[in-house]
């Protein structure tokens, strides 16, 4: 791994460690607070800072996990080389992808 | 920081064994393990027990040795699968009851029997740029290196590795990743950054990077906790780390800002 991936991969980390706390926070408190799919769209519609955190979270995580998945591979199977990288950006295109999708359909539902 | 190796001592120095007592030991030879049965000694460390064998029982065993007291770091093997100098590891600390497994150094080509070709670890210790950089032309006068500089502090943490290959052996990193440059190499490569006549700072942060390079680390601290010098090579490698990184954001700064500005 370049230092720059290095520094990518711990940069991300810090993001994703606050985002999956929020993220879990969140969960919890509508699951207990008995909030139905309508009520919880009812929030996230149209809500600018949802979108944001959770844009910033997908990018964060599209960021972070191909490059400790390009060191698993590495470590564990004899693949190297441009098509293992190639494989990685299209592995974070498709978190990228993904996950806005998901957070833009949530936002605009 | 090079405090006497920790754990060489028997577990109980008064314990000594019992008249006529025998130890079995394995040792993998290139057919496989063999098993030799000698007498239990006082105070015996596992090269006297090698040394035994090989003079009363088989005298093609292999195995490397020099200078017989801690100094050398060419007597080490794998000792009941843990990397040791033999010269300095009593039987009475490491035995398990009268049983000893002897095994060449791990993640190191085996020459014959407990010997190792020592080439690939320093090979890496090569490219890692272990060697001094003394520049193109001299410096002009002798550079003043105080004591207490955290600079020469850092050098001093690592400085006494003899190259033993413990770490390397100790390494797991090193088995999954063979191009992996190994603790020793990038603890020398570090009290090379932290050497202030030192000139070749920027290709040595460039050797130590990359897939082969001290960001591939996993911190298991192997290399830390099996030194027999009590260096902490997981340390110096996060030294690296930052280091590499500090450079790697600068240079991207120079190049995509600081043109344009």
């Amino acid at each position: 791994m370049s230092p720059l991936l290095y520094v990518a991969q711990r940069g991300t980390a810090v993001i994703l460690a606050v985002a999956v706390a929020v993220h879990l926070g969140t969960i919890l408190y509508a699951v207990r607070g008995g909030l139905t799919a309508g009520e919880i769209l009812g929030r996230t519609q149209g809500n600018l800072a949802f979108l944001l955190f959770y844009g910033t979270f997908v990018v964060a995580a599209a960021i972070h996990a191909p490059i400790g998945l390009r060191s698993i591979l590495r470590e564990w199977t004899p693949w190297r080389g441009r098509s293992l990288d190639g494989a990685m950006l299209g592995v974070a295109a498709l978190l990228v992808v993904l996950g806005l999708r998901a957070a833009l359909a949530v936002y605009v539902a | 920081m090079n405090a006497p190796v920790p754990n060489a001592a028997p577990r109980d120095p008064t314990v000594e064994p019992a008249a006529g007592a025998m130890l079995t030991v394995r040792i993998r030879r290139d057919d496989g393990f063999q098993t030799f049965t000698l007498a239990r000694r006082p105070a015996q460390t596992i090269l006297d027990v090698v040394t035994a064998i090989q003079r009363e029982q088989d005298p093609t065993l292999a195995y490397r040795f020099a200078c017989r007291v801690g100094m050398c770091g060419s007597c080490a093997m794998m000792v009941n699968g843990r990397p040791r100098w033999t010269c300095r590891t009593r039987v009475a600390a490491v035995a398990e009851g009268d049983a000893l497994t002897l095994e060449p150094l791990r993640n190191l080509p085996v020459v014959k029997d407990l010997a190792v070709d020592m080439e690939p670890f320093f090979t890496k210790w090569t490219a890692a740029h272990g060697a001094f950089e003394p520049g193109e032309t001299p410096l002009g006068d002798f550079a003043v290196v105080a004591p207490d500089s955290p600079e020469r502090r850092a050098v001093d943490a690592g400085i006494e590795c003899i190259n033993c290959g413990v770490c390397y052996a100790a390494c797991d990193v090193v088995s999954w990743n063979p191009d992996y440059l190994g603790p020793a190499a990038l603890n020398r490569a570090w009290t090379l950054i932290n050497d202030v006549r030192d000139q070749g700072r920027e290709a040595r942060l460039d050797a130590v990077s990359g897939d082969a390079g001290c960001q591939s680390c996993h911190t298991h601290m192997s290399c830390t906790e099996h030194c027999p010098k009590a260096l902490a090579p997981t340390f110096a490698i996060a030294g690296l780390k930052r280091e590499t990184a500090r450079t790697a954001l600068r240079r991207f700064g120079a190049r995509h800002f600081r043109r344009s500005a």
